[in-house]
């Protein structure tokens, strides 16, 4: 049988962009993110496992520009996936709806992850550990 | 031209009767991460410092190692779920997706084996 290209509906376009839409793609973004940061997760137990000589190398890579840019980057992902994880698992359970509070858990997931990431960060910065 | 009846055709196509167990896993893995990565982040940064003897100390307690063990695996698990979803959703070639979907899981199994291997090297001590 012949292969052609399909119909596809509905198409993107005619979508407005919204909040809603929005952090539906930020929640899969921060989930992939996330998954390489198992890796790394993967990576520093390893490390942990070997000898100083491996811990110190893997702590020079997290402690690289580049390192912790990820490591904000990782930070924000998980609070965010967290908070918007909630909100899904509110929305599973048969709540939260309604337009006004759809809209309301979204800002607060956002809002709250800033926060929070901010939050960690200033705890690290405040014990010297930056 | 099939000398099959329509509804011939159609029976026993329908659902697996197994729709909900990709969706339900997904759920009882994201309630479960909810303490343990609260804990695994929280366990971290109360540590003094993040020095390679703290850390080893730190792991070698047998709540963290055990803690850390439930974290690697519920994470790989959850992950995986997450990926697979994605994949099976934007890949369309038959080949390129089943190529992902095997390194997916391979991958997956792979760094969650690894980790949870050195997890118990520092905690029975090499």
């Amino acid at each position: 049988m012949p292969v052609r290209a399909r119909p596809i509906s509905p198409h993107l376009q005619v979508y407005r962009w919204q909040i809603g839409n929005t952090l539906s793609i930020l929640h899969r973004f921060t989930g992939v993110g996330l998954s390489i940061g198992f890796l790394a997760l993967a990576y520093w137990f390893v490390a942990v496992a070997g000898n100083s000589a491996d811990f110190a190398f893997a702590a020079h890579l997290f402690g690289s520009p580049l390192g912790v840019i990820a490591m904000l980057a990782w930070s924000f992902a998980f609070f965010y996936h967290l908070l918007n994880g909630v909100r899904h698992l509110y929305w599973d359970a048969g709540y939260g709806f309604g337009r006004t509070e759809r809209h309301a858990s979204g800002w607060l997931a956002v809002g709250g992850a800033l926060l929070l990431t901010l939050g960690a960060w200033t705890l690290l910065w405040h014990f010297g550990r930056l | 031209m099939s000398l099959r009846s329509p509804i011939g055709r159609a029976l026993g196509l329908g659902s697996a009767k197994a729709g909900t167990a990709h969706w339900w896993a997904q759920r009882v893995s994201a309630i479960a991460l909810i303490p343990l990565a609260l804990w695994f982040i929280f366990s971290l940064l109360l540590l003094p410092n993040l020095e390679y003897a703290t850390a080893r100390a730190w792991l070698q307690v047998p709540t963290t190692g055990f803690l850390a063990i439930f974290l690697v695996g519920v994470i790989a698990y959850h992950s995986y779920l997450g990926t697979v979803v994605i994949v099976e959703d934007y890949v369309h070639g038959e080949g390129y997706k089943l190529l992902g979907l095997l390194l997916l899981r391979f991958l997956h199994v792979l760094a969650a084996g690894a980790a949870i291997f050195a997890i118990l090297r520092v905690a029975f001590g090499n």
